[in-house]
């Protein structure tokens, strides 16, 4: 079997005396959804930060198609094909919707025309069609949400990481975004994903890896992560595993 | 083509005025509030479109107005040659300083503060330079030919810094509208997000800055052979880099037409101090300092930028690309 | 050239002036360290702060009593200053307090070139040439007041900072400002406060260099981008870095006239300056920026 597309192999950041991942490996297998789930403050999204080239490993070694990456600056790394959402949105404010898109869009297509005809596309993709011409800035926390994944998109990547990209969105929110998650994975986008949302973790993800403390603790299907005692101590009380197991009966 | 019809329009208004005005006073007022405009389009691209905020763009005013005097002066070159080459001179100077200073990660306040430096450095070093003639400065022999750039009416010299800030408004338009200009806005607003959208920050905010270096070096350029003298303090003086900043702040940043309006007022400005005062050294810059502090506070977007209607959108779609999508 | 009868009192009279820089560094870097902002306006405070230390004399109040009346006059200056103009104009904006501090310091700079001309003048105080014996080298008594003055405002300031409950109020907006809101700290009035403590700083300064030094409207610029490269040089927000790196920059600055004359020696602070701006722009002791 050829080597997953993305390998995360033992690495660690150290920051000044805070060991903030440690020694952490993972794998997302090319045209499959896998989490990344653990408690606050595990070190997930710095992990993510190390993947996508804003934070530099101390140590280990993370290969994407094969090729060794750390050290890449994050523009070659979109270039690779590695695009990223970030945790906390960061829409371009003084831009409409429509040209927010346009900036990933460009990374493929140089021609304005051609780039604009993405963003289209993308937009309607995500479910944002409607809101294209508007301030970036006067869109809802969902609609930002679906702007951080369109513009993502736009960037024609292989590998998506997306950094908790349902974190506060309403119940109906996350039903209507999921399908849409899903559907870039049969379109053949790779995507690793930070989540606490454990209902879409259950439902999306083929592959979980659990990180405490910056260390990777368990690993698995949702069901046996789910059903890992070690996780459960992690997030803390029995409440979690109780929740965990009936939702994936359901 | 749709977009660049304001521009034209402007342009061909502005070109008819010497038809209809002669007064030497309104003309050089004109002369004056134009060379600043163009002055203000190089901030505008950097700071404006990009966000970077310099506080020294005398670096590139000054290079090219000695440029082109010493050219001229010490080694004869013919006066268009020289405005060329010291136009290069301000786009070399724009990548030195942005190789510097953008691939050391400076932002922000530490960008100001370097970009000011910058700009001491060399007017300290033209003050004393025998090259520049320290502290006298540099004089241009008066010759008025065409040949020369140097011309008897000042209609001709109207003519040709307007070209400058035609030239100028044109290059703004293309670039709001072509990619360049897309990712260099997206490192304005967010400089990580972009760049993981597959921006080169470090290479978009250089090239930025060698444009707006030559911008500003031509205005530089224009200085030397309207007023046909340079010596340090007015080469790479503070008054410069202030002027710079304040009509793109004033006009509205990162607008085609902000540096513009802003110039006109700001002369302006400085001319209605001038007439209720008397002509006093540092009363102008007072006014705009002033100035800068009430833009700022009441109106940060600039006069164009604060009118919701004009704000510029970068796309506009057609119904054509709508229907195809 | 290099024998110690001229070096060393090149060495001692770098730190007796370095002192003094580093006190406008100090007000400097204070700022910087609470408010997050570079304050473009320093040198144009030092600048009037100089010009109201010289009328105070024409007034017959020596400069070293007019310490005491400007201190707490600049510090009124600044709070106002921060107040009511900076930080209402910069709608917290940090690109726009850069162009309010600088808009303010081309007002004062201008507002004094116009109002008294680009003269230099000069005070004439009795003791500007006496210095004392040392035995091996001697020093000259503006320098050495100097020296233990910007001690005595450091040390003074140290006792604040850490026993007062405004100094409390200072060091933890300095460090978590929406933390320091919620626990109910007024913000606005520590910024105003934090700004009065460097103003009154460079007052300060003013008095110390007035017996040395010229005065006219660009004065203060010359010592602030000393300033500005100890700041720098010593980390921005760092307290003991403005001191330490104040001395150094004075001793730097003493040794190389020996060698190179007053202008290009100006030259060379600025290129450490950038150096040090693009090699190591956290400093000597600062944090990250």
């Amino acid at each position: 079997m050829a080597e997953p597309l993305l390998v995360v192999e033992r690495v660690s950041r150290r920051f000044g005396g805070l060991l903030a991942v440690n020694a952490a490996s993972l794998i997302a297998p090319e045209g499959h959804i896998t989490a990344l789930i653990g408690p606050n403050g595990a070190g997930k999204t710095t992990l993510f930060s190390i993947i996508s080239g804003f934070i530099k490993a101390s140590h280990g070694s993370i290969r994407y198609a094969g090729e060794e990456i750390i050290g890449e600056p994050p523009h070659r790394l979109a270039r690779r094909g590695i695009a990223r959402t970030f945790q906390i949105v960061q829409p371009f404010a003084d831009l409409t919707v429509r040209e927010n898109i346009l900036v990933g869009a460009h990374l493929r297509h140089r021609a304005r025309q051609a780039a604009l005809a993405v963003a289209e596309r993308v937009g309607r993709e995500v479910g944002i069609a409607g809101m294209l011409d508007r301030p970036a800035d006067t869109l809802t926390v969902a609609g930002r949400k679906r702007l951080e994944l369109a513009r993502a998109l736009a960037t024609g990547p292989k590998l998506l990481l997306l950094d908790e990209v349902l974190a506060g969105l309403n119940p109906s929110e996350i039903r209507d975004i999921v399908p849409v998650i899903r559907g870039l994975c049969a379109r053949g986008i790779t995507i690793l994903m930070i989540e606490h949302v454990m209902q879409a973790v259950m439902s999306l993800a083929e592959h979980v890896f659990v990180l405490t403390e910056g260390r990777i603790i368990a690993q698995g299907t949702p069901a046996q992560v789910a059903a890992d005692s070690a996780v459960v101590e992690a997030y803390l009380g029995h409440g979690a595993a109780a929740k965990l197991g009936g939702l994936h009966a359901g | 083509m749709r977009g660049f019809g304001p521009i034209v329009v402007v342009v061909a208004v502005l070109a008819a005025v010497p038809l209809v005005v002669h007064s030497n006073v309104v003309l050089n007022f004109l002369v004056i509030a134009l060379m600043i405009a163009l002055a203000g389009q190089g901030w505008n691209i950097l700071g404006g479109y990009g966000g970077q905020y310099s506080f020294g763009h005398a670096a590139f005013f000054g290079t090219g107005a000695y440029v082109t005097a010493i050219l001229q002066m010490r080694y004869g070159v013919n006066a268009w040659a020289g405005f060329v080459i010291g136009i290069a001179a301000g786009a070399l100077a724009g990548a030195i300083i942005g190789a510097l200073t953008f691939r050391s990660g400076l932002r922000g306040s530490y960008f100001a503060l370097v970009t000011l430096a910058f700009a001491e450095v060399l007017r300290i070093i033209a003050s004393v330079a025998p090259i520049t003639g320290a502290g006298v400065g540099t004089l241009i022999k008066l010759d008025v030919r065409a040949q020369a750039f140097q011309f008897q009416s000042r209609a001709a010299f109207y003519w040709i810094v307007l070209a400058l800030v035609a030239l100028s408004l044109l290059m703004a338009k293309m670039i709001e509208r072509s990619r360049f200009g897309t990712w260099l806005v997206a490192v304005r607003e967010n400089e990580d997000a972009a760049q993981a959208l597959g921006v080169d920050a470090v290479t978009v905010k250089s090239a930025a800055m060698v444009i707006s270096g030559a911008i500003t070096a031509a205005a530089g350029c224009f200085y030397a052979q309207y007023f046909l003298f340079v010596d340090s303090g007015i080469a790479y003086g503070t008054w410069i880099s202030i002027e710079a900043l304040l009509t793109p702040i004033i006009g509205g940043v990162g607008t085609v037409f902000g540096p513009l309006l802003g110039a006109l007022v700001v002369k302006a400005l400085g001319e209605g101090a001038r007439l209720l005062t008397g002509d006093a050294p540092g009363l102008d810059l007072i006014v705009y300092g002033a100035v800068l502090v009430l833009v700022i506070a009441f109106a940060p977007r600039g006069l164009i930028g604060g009118l919701p209607r004009a704000r510029r959108l970068l796309t506009r779609a057609s119904p054509v690309e709508a229907a195809h999508g | 050239m290099l024998s110690p009868a001229i070096l060393i009192p090149a060495v001692l009279n770098g730190l007796l002036t370095g002192a003094v820089y580093a006190l406008v560094a100090l007000g400097l870097t204070l700022i910087y360290g609470v408010l997050h902002i570079i304050n473009f306006a320093h040198g144009a405070l030092l600048t009037a702060a100089m010009f109201a230390a010289f009328f105070a004399y024409q007034a017959g109040i020596d400069p070293y009593v007019a310490i005491f009346l400007l201190a707490p006059a600049f510090f009124a200056v600044g709070y106002a200053l921060q107040r009511f103009i900076i930080g209402p104009a910069s709608h917290g904006d940090d690109r726009n307090m850069l162009l309010v501090t600088l808009g303010i310091a081309v007002v004062i700079e201008n507002a004094l070139l116009y109002a008294f001309r680009a003269d230099t003048r000069t005070i004439d105080v009795p003791y500007a040439f006496q210095s004392v014996d040392f035995g091996f080298t001697f020093l000259a008594v503006p320098r050495l007041v100097g020296f233990a003055a910007v001690f005595l405002v450091a040390l003074a300031l140290w006792l604040m900072m850490g026993f007062t409950d405004m100094g409390r109020a200072i060091r933890a907006v300095a460090k978590e400002k929406l933390g320091a809101e919620l626990a109910g700290i007024d913000v606005a009035h520590v910024y105003a406060v934090t700004f009065g403590l460097g103003t009154a700083c460079v007052s300060i300064a003013a008095c110390l260099l007035i017996p040395s030094y010229y005065v006219n409207p660009s004065a203060g610029n010359a010592f602030v981008l000393v300033a500005f490269t100890i700041v720098v040089l010593g980390g921005m927000g760092s307290v003991p870095g403005a001191l330490i790196g104040g001395l150094v920059i004075g001793v730097v600055e003493s040794v190389s006239s020996l060698f190179l004359g007053d202008s290009l020696g100006q030259v060379g602070i600025f290129i450490i300056f950038i150096v040090v701006l693009l090699v190591r722009p956290s400093g000597l002791f600062g944090a990250r920026a």
